[in-house]
């Protein structure tokens, strides 16, 4: 099947995914574990049932164990981005990838402790806070993190700027 | 390619300063007596932690007030917790350690673990031993075991030829002859809640006139963090018939009564109470009272009296405004886990009239609280001073600790205090210096 005229002109042109599968599974539990501690310590807040907040504390402390192998990953992504041109356009995303995946983590392990309380005072507001912080910063990164990237404008852009 | 070091040193950084902004060195002055001082609650995210890692004895001995000679009476127990006095002068040691708590939350692996730091490596016993020290050199020459296959036994009690026992599950008797040395035969007086036993001592003892038994039964948790399901008949003293086995509950809300005795002048039981976590250094006091029947001493709703304990929910004001302060405090995270008066003038002038309270010593701050023996002086069957250190040397220069001190026993006939410790497994023995009938040398040291 012969490719549309455009992309003969851009050797290097294809969809460039920003996470390798492996990266992309382990994002995949931060994701799920914070936005259902959130819906646990919602439910633990009209309940005042202990169980609930038990449930979180077990969520939290996946979603940061989970989440640190990703953030320790973005970290080499942010760092190994930028050898060639291609990657450098990569490098942008990267960064707003990382800093997403940083306040997700930093929130949820500060809500760990935060959870690590007796009774009402393991959510409380504070909790409920960082637990919501989480799970946007979570979502958000998975938004970028999951988007493929389109190299070949990239590459372009960067063509014209030489 | 250098961002990520400083990346990850923000991180730790942020994190260093979210956690120690929140520290408290905690000093308040006035902790003990009927009217601590109280700070305002202080939750931190990580609570204040300092564990005394287990230091040996060495050539050391615990220090007491001149005029009295400390001695080993028998080391190499296991966990030693409670002592009791027969009538013949022989001394029984329960020994053991309870609790079946699940862990529900990833703070109860972490927590346990770390607490597990501060205590000794040896197994309970879940026995009783039996110590005989027939020449009063407090060193005792016969040590054997009494009664075994227990099941984490801490309270003791001997009333009319029996001897009461009990285990972290229920109370049990068995029939003693005098010089016997060896028990088997018990029988269930009544069972004790012992589901989870969070707090799993079951403190005991008889009443003045020995028609009535006293047991502590401390809660399920720190602040009702379990759900408060399982805090049916907990944080309660119970008045059990000895008869009959019959029981009622005497009083609630007492979130750890750790042990109980009775005051010799006025007949009146008192208990030292151990109360809860985590709310500063400086709170909450534990404390030593008289048991009021029909009392509500606030747990988990509110404490010393009431002050409300934010972390319970639904929180109960009518409830609350019920509950009685307790009568004198001992310092907060102290620990009490002994208690006992004093009978007779075989001690000096100034212990005639008063009780010693054994303090196992303080986790949940900086700076460590207990670790001693103390002596609250009483008048008229009232705490009528503050508390003086009685024993202390448990802790090293580097708050590493020798020993941790549990049940005191007073022997009136005898003149002598025994001490419990479940740090070094060794039953101490004080005793006025003249008294002493053996060579008055410090004996052997424990390992």
């Amino acid at each position: 099947m012969a490719a549309p005229p455009v992309r003969q002109r851009l050797p290097h042109s294809r969809l460039y995914p920003l996470l390798h599968p492996l990266h992309a599974l382990l994002l995949a539990f931060p994701i799920a574990l914070f936005s259902s501690a959130l819906a646990s310590d919602i439910t633990y807040l009209n309940s005042a049932e202990i169980q609930w907040t038990n449930f979180s504390q077990w969520l939290l402390a996946g979603g940061c164990l989970m989440g640190g192998f990703a953030l320790l990953w973005a970290l080499v992504l942010v760092a190994r981005t930028g050898a060639t041109p291609e990657e450098r356009a990569v490098r942008t995303r990267a960064v707003v990838y990382l800093l997403l995946l940083a306040v997700m983590w930093i929130a949820g392990l500060v809500n760990s402790f935060q959870h690590s309380r007796d009774g009402w005072s393991s959510v409380e507001t504070t909790g409920l806070v960082l637990s919501i912080i989480s799970t946007l910063a979570a979502l958000a990164a998975g938004w970028v993190g999951y988007s493929s990237l389109r190299a070949e404008r990239a590459y372009l852009a960067e063509g014209e700027g030489l | 390619m250098n961002r990520c070091p400083s990346l990850l040193m923000g991180v730790a950084g942020c994190l260093a300063l979210l956690l120690s902004a929140c520290a408290d060195p905690g000093e308040v002055t006035n902790q003990t007596g009927p009217e601590p001082q109280l700070p305002k609650v202080n939750e931190t995210l990580l609570p204040p932690m300092k564990i005394a890692k287990p230091a040996g004895w060495g050539n050391a001995l615990p220090l007491v007030p001149e005029g009295f000679t400390i001695t080993a009476l028998a080391t190499e127990l296991k966990i030693p917790r409670q002592i009791l006095v027969l009538p013949n002068g022989d001394i029984l040691v329960a020994e053991g350690s309870g609790g079946n708590a699940p862990k529900l939350r990833p703070k109860d692996v972490i927590a346990g673990y770390i607490k597990a730091l501060g205590k000794t490596d040896v197994e309970g016993g879940d026995r009783i031993t039996l110590l005989r020290d027939a020449d009063g050199d407090g060193q005792a020459e016969v040590k054997t075991t009494f009664i075994d296959g227990l099941d984490a036994p801490y309270g003791l009690a001997f009333v009319d030829g029996s001897l009461y026992v009990a285990n972290q599950d229920a109370l049990l008797r068995f029939p003693y002859t005098e010089g016997a040395t060896r028990l088997t035969d018990g029988e269930e007086v009544t069972k004790l809640p012992s589901e989870v036993n969070h707090h799993w001592t079951k403190a005991l003892t008889a009443s003045a006139d020995g028609t009535k038994l006293y047991v502590g039964i401390g809660s399920n948790s720190n602040v009702g963090e379990r759900g408060l399901d399982i805090e049916e008949e907990r944080a309660v003293i119970w008045e059990v018939d000895r008869e009959t086995g019959a029981r009622r509950t005497l009083v609630r809300g007492i979130r750890n009564p750790t042990a109980l005795a009775i005051e010799p002048g006025t007949g009146q039981l008192w208990a030292v109470v151990n109360e809860r976590d985590e709310l500063g250094p400086d709170l909450v006091p534990d404390y030593l009272t008289s048991v009021r029947d029909g009392a509500f001493y606030g747990w988990p709703y509110s404490y010393w009296g009431q002050n409300i304990d934010p972390r319970v929910r639904p929180q109960k004001p009518e409830l609350v405004k019920t509950a009685i302060a307790p009568d004198y405090a001992l310092g907060s995270h102290v620990a009490a886990l002994g208690l006992t008066f004093v009978t007779g003038e075989t001690l000096p002038a100034e212990y005639r009239q008063g009780a010693f309270v054994g303090q196992h010593g303080s986790w949940n701050r900086e700076t460590l609280s207990g670790y001693k023996v103390v002596w609250v002086p009483f008048l008229n069957g009232r705490p009528s001073g503050p508390p003086q250190d009685f024993v202390t040397g448990f802790i090293t220069g580097n708050d590493r600790a020798r020993g941790r001190p549990v049940g005191v026993t007073f022997d009136a006939a005898r003149g002598r205090l025994l001490i419990a410790d479940d740090l070094s497994n060794t039953v101490w023995h004080v005793a006025p210096t003249g008294a002493m009938t053996g060579s008055g040398t410090p004996a052997n040291t424990p390992q």
